[in-house]
């Protein structure tokens, strides 16, 4: 059961093959026996999720059951879901019990899908490694002592464990697609405005975005069609009717044009996940797509526009975090100075203090212009290049992360160091374009991501390349040894 | 360019972040560094290109009809409230 996909699940519960409540069991001991090794998650919620599930076998016995009855899925806890604790990561929210449910949750449970918990993340989403969580740092299900990416870890390490066949995740700067690269899964940062960010705590708003974590792009498929669509509580949220991403699949690749960025395949890029790429290029290739140069000029200032963008809204984001309303209050404030001071200088860990404190003086009297509004013009040029590139081309190809899984540790003591990570996925954040990476394989045995960028609202392509590489291929389907 | 305590001090009271002598030694290193990358951008030949602050063209904020469409929950929402009386939360004196 825990090998099997989305997909095969709904197939077995309508067949009767297990019920709801038999999968959920299976899985959630699975859960409980993984936590001590991966700590994937921070909080397995047991009794909802058998509640759920016993639900969803009335359901399915009484043949009134929406697409996603019974099969199981986690939640990265950074989305709000109603009576269930949602922490963000953070010391800042550890009892925080959420009073409603983000849009996406509300639309999983309303397609019957069963929550069987929160999965751990970077604090506030601020990291590339799964190492800045008040909860403990998560490890990568290939080997232990070594990060699993981030800031959506646990939702990565979850799926890749077979411990979930789905899980929810957020993207800023790269946070769906670096994890799915380093724990060898299928992840899809969607186009800005296709999924409500409505219950989904912000971190950087013109540059978040939900997404999924899953095994195969046809699962990624279903479970966009489900999350996908105009909120009106989400204000950036976009009117344009959703279409059924798994219709479009199987549609032949002869003809598909594929830019691959010279920017990418330059010399920080590792040679041996550089020979992956090429192999994968050439599975593309066998299947009539024909591959092109392109160069994006402005691409190379992506991670310092990113690092000056995402720190500034996230100073304003996180404001609201002052003691007063939720989340943490220190012991015995003198004055409302030293309420709002000691609550966030307790509450927030020091990568989101570091990132606030960026935030703060990029958009501080002087340097505004200087920083903030300079960082919006290179935005607009980044934005411009990739529109010129893709009335050349229909996808962009090329490495999801310059390197495999690094060790615990090894990047904590420069946080530029950690931040070159992103190298490669930001561009998409930072022009709203939609982007998935897939398992292509693997290099000393730690999996490597091949990244397909499209324009506004290319899903339906993007997912089509992925499905149809993972026809051809295998990589998706091999799991950590200890998990399989 | 490196910045200085004094600086990093002003920062952390804008943010309102009570910081230990530590961390705002920690935090001026690693600022200046973060800073030394953007420096990079620095060199963009941004003249006349407006700045880009929502990522898809054309888009205009939303507005909606200025009509009541929720009710009031505040006993249930001030739940997560570290500290509430009578409807009210509460915060150490600000007027003296």
């Amino acid at each position: 059961m825990h090998s099997e996909t989305v997909t095969q699940l709904i197939r077995g519960l309508r067949a009767r093959k297990y019920s709801a409540v038999e999968l959920t069991r299976a899985l959630l001991s699975r859960i409980e026996a993984a936590q001590p090794a991966l700590n994937a998650f921070i909080s397995i919620e047991s009794e909802c999720a058998l509640a759920a599930a016993a639900e969803a076998d009335r359901a399915l016995a009484a043949g009134d059951a929406p697409a996603l009855t019974g099969v199981p899925i986690a939640h990265k806890d950074i989305f709000c879901a109603l009576g269930s604790r949602t922490t963000c990561g953070s010391k800042m929210l550890g009892n925080f019990i959420a009073p409603y449910d983000a849009t996406v949750v509300a639309r999983l449970r309303a397609a019957g899908a069963v929550v069987l918990g929160k999965t751990n993340m970077d604090e506030f989403a601020m990291g590339s490694s799964n190492e800045t969580s008040h909860f403990g740092p998560v490890r990568n299900p290939w080997e232990l002592g070594r990060v699993p990416g981030g800031s959506s870890g646990g939702s990565a390490a979850a799926v890749a464990a077979r411990l979930v066949p789905a899980a929810t995740a957020t993207d800023t700067g790269g946070s769906i697609r670096q994890p799915a690269a380093l724990c060898g899964v299928t992840g899809l940062k969607p186009t800005y405005g296709r999924v409500s960010r409505y219950g989904m705590i912000a971190f950087a708003s013109s540059l978040d975005q939900g997404g999924t974590l899953t095994r195969t792009a046809e699962d990624a498929a279903l479970l966009l069609g489900t999350i996908a669509g105009f909120d009106p509580r989400d204000s950036t949220s976009v009117e344009r009717p959703v279409p059924d991403y798994t219709q479009s699949l199987n549609l032949p690749l002869r003809g598909l044009r594929i830019g691959l960025l010279k920017e990418f395949f330059d010399q920080g890029l590792d040679p041996a996940i550089e020979v992956l790429l090429r192999s994968a290029l050439d599975v593309l290739r066998s299947q009539g797509a024909v591959l092109q140069e392109v160069s994006l000029p402005n691409l190379p200032l992506s991670v310092p526009t990113y690092y000056v963008v995402a720190p500034a809204e996230c100073s304003s984001n996180l404001a609201r975090f002052d003691g007063v309303r939720f989340g943490y209050r220190c012991e015995n404030p003198r004055d409302l100075k030293d309420l709002y001071e000691r609550s966030r200088g307790e509450g927030f860990g020091p990568e989101v203090k570091r990132r606030i404190m960026t935030g703060t003086y990029v958009l501080s009297a002087g340097y505004y212009d200087a920083y903030y509004l300079k960082a919006q013009r290179v935005r607009a040029l980044i934005a411009a290049d990739f529109a010129r590139a893709f009335a050349g081309v229909d996808v962009l190809i090329g490495p999801t992360t310059p390197t495999t899984a690094f060790e615990l540790g090894a990047k904590t003591s420069d946080p530029v160091t950690m931040y070159l990570n992103d190298i490669y996925t930001i561009g998409a954040n930072l022009a709203g374009l939609p982007a998935i990476s897939v398992p292509c394989g693997f290099v000393a045995g730690l999996p490597v991501g091949m990244q397909i960028v499209g324009p506004h609202f290319g899903e339906e392509r993007l997912l089509n390349v992925a499905h149809r590489y993972q026809m051809a291929t295998d990589w998706h389907q091999r799991a950590p040894g200890a998990y399989g | 360019m490196s910045l200085s305590r004094k600086e990093i001090d002003n920062i952390a009271h804008l943010a309102r972040l009570s910081l230990s002598d530590a961390e705002l030694s920690a935090y001026a290193e690693s600022l200046t560094r973060i800073v030394a990358l953007v420096a990079t951008l620095d060199g963009a030949a941004v003249r006349d290109v407006t700045p880009m602050s929502h990522p898809l063209p054309g888009q205009t904020q939303r507005l909606r009809v200025d009509e009541v469409t929720e009710s009031d929950q505040h006993e249930f929402y001030q739940r997560n409230a570290p500290q509430v009386l009578a409807g009210l939360y509460l915060v150490p004196k600000v007027i003296e």
